[in-house]
């Protein structure tokens, strides 16, 4: 099985303090599901962060995708983060587009043609029930929606790796269930693999899943 | 509404400055034609016991264009009615000679104070007559004007600047957040810059445009150039073509540079 992320002593921090997380060593593979939990400011959204390369690891080795993040350079990160789906808590959608070119934000990017690019947003749009509101802006959308428009650009260009942080942390039960149909979806369907920072594992899952937990900058995997 | 404001904003102040930049260019035509109105009209009369080539006096210093011999016949024959023949004769031969001087261009006091004393130092040269008095009255009120002028130029530039900063930041805080999500997917930084670009140079085109149109209109119209006629200055108002190159470069070159700076500055924030 391929290793899609692999830290060994791995050591995450901001500037020159004190370590978060201290090092972890831990492997994630090619499609699977995997929860990351932990108390408040356990460092989950910080070890997500050094996933997709907006944090360097202060010691220690990271490979995503088999490119180690230490040294890379800012051409092979924006190569890495082409093949990855990332979900917000708080979505950043950019405000001034319409729904349907957020959804093709990594699309445009990955220089697919407008054609299909266009068929592309159609069919994600309506995967997550927001084909009728293709040209409203973020603001217009509640926050369910507009984490559905989230999850629609995260799934738009078939990553490899989908991360998605505390993805139903302000949604309710409804759009929740949604988020979480559509991550299953992606690891079973699309085979990506799924990273979740969450508080909450959620009991109705359809799909296996791993699950590891952060306490005192420590990681380990629960079984 | 906000996005129009923000744009206005950055328009007026590329527009100030463009604008002030082809003022201190019509005043600098300005000062150089009448420099050169002047300079015609300025020139130093030498005397001399002999008669001396007028290229030799030329030779004497780098700055004189032309000498020519200033002819006494009208004083005699002013004095012919009232003087007999014999002291007329007498008086042509007692007689200096006088040579005006021309000048390659208006000199300063300082330069007309060398040039002075060079000539001065020639054996054949009895008396040099600089018109210093006059000469530094005019020259005075010239340099002042100039400077006022640059003084000015250079007082709108540093408040207009002052402004376009303050936009830049405004720029830099609207554009971060998309400029970071678009960095989060791997976008590179020419694609994440494009719209800031491409807004940077829309801008500048319709600052450039508004200022040539002012231009253009004050041209047609003569807004000015009957004051200017009046002292003697006939002057291109606005030159269609270069002046419209450089306007349109400087606003450019401005926007671009404010570009560029919000683009290093960016920081990701996710």
């Amino acid at each position: 099985m391929d290793k899609v992320i692999f830290a060994q002593d791995l050591s995450l921090a901001y500037n020159t303090e004190e370590a978060i997380i201290s090092k972890a060593t831990f492997s994630i593979n090619s499609g699977d599901f995997v929860f990351i939990t932990g108390a408040s400011g356990s460092g989950k959204s910080t070890l997500l962060r050094s996933f997709y390369g907006a944090l360097k690891p202060a010691n220690g080795s990271l490979l995503v995708g088999g490119v180690e993040v230490n040294n890379i350079s800012t051409a092979k990160l924006n190569f890495l983060r082409r093949h990855i789906g990332i979900v917000f808590q708080d979505y950043k959608l950019v405000k001034e587009w319409t729904i349907d070119k957020n959804v093709a934000l990594p699309l445009i990017i990955n220089g697919y043609a407008k054609d299909v690019s266009d068929i592309q947003v159609d069919k994600l749009l309506n995967h997550v029930k927001l084909s009728h509101k293709t040209s409203k802006y973020p603001q217009e959308l509640s926050g369910g929606e507009q984490q559905r428009v989230a999850m629609a650009r995260a799934l738009a260009h078939n990553p490899i790796l989908i991360l998605a942080d505390e993805p139903t942390g302000n949604l309710d039960d409804y759009s929740s269930r949604l988020i979480w149909n559509l991550l299953e979806g992606a690891n079973t369907q699309l085979k990506a693999t799924v990273v979740i920072v969450t508080h909450h594992i959620p009991e109705d899952l359809a799909v296996d899943y791993k699950h590891f937990n952060i306490e005192g900058g420590t990681i380990y995997e629960v079984s | 509404m906000r996005s129009v404001k923000n744009h206005l904003s950055l328009i007026i102040a590329l527009f100030t400055i463009v604008f002030t930049m082809q003022i201190y260019i019509i005043v600098d035509r300005t000062v150089t034609a009448y420099e050169s109105n002047l300079n015609e009209d300025y020139s130093i009369v030498v005397v001399t016991q002999n008669k001396v080539e007028t290229d030799t006096l030329v030779a004497l210093s780098s700055k004189i264009e032309n000498a020519e011999e200033i002819s006494t016949k009208e004083v005699i024959d002013h004095l012919q009615s009232q003087m007999k023949q014999r002291h007329i004769d007498l008086l042509k031969l007692s007689l200096p000679h006088f040579y005006s001087l021309h000048l390659d261009h208006y000199p300063t006091p300082s330069e007309i104070k060398d040039l002075r004393k060079k000539l001065e130092k020639n054996s054949d040269i009895t008396r040099v007559e600089d018109f210093a008095k006059s000469h530094d009255t005019l020259y005075k009120l010239l340099l002042l004007f100039k400077s006022v002028v640059v003084l000015f130029a250079i007082a709108v530039f540093a408040v207009t600047s002052l402004l376009v900063m303050k936009e830049m930041r405004i720029w830099q805080f609207q554009h971060n957040e998309r400029m970071s999500i678009m960095a989060m997917f791997g976008a590179p930084v020419w694609m994440r810059s494009a719209v800031l670009f491409r807004l940077s140079i829309v801008d500048a085109i319709i600052a450039s445009l508004l200022a040539i149109a002012t231009f253009t209109y004050a041209d047609i119209t003569e807004v000015g150039s009957e004051q200017l006629k009046s002292i003697g200055v006939d002057i291109l108002l606005f030159d269609p073509l270069n002046d419209s190159i450089l306007i349109i470069g400087v606003a450019l070159s401005l926007s671009i540079i404010l570009a560029t700076l919000i683009v290093i500055g960016h920081k990701e924030e996710v």
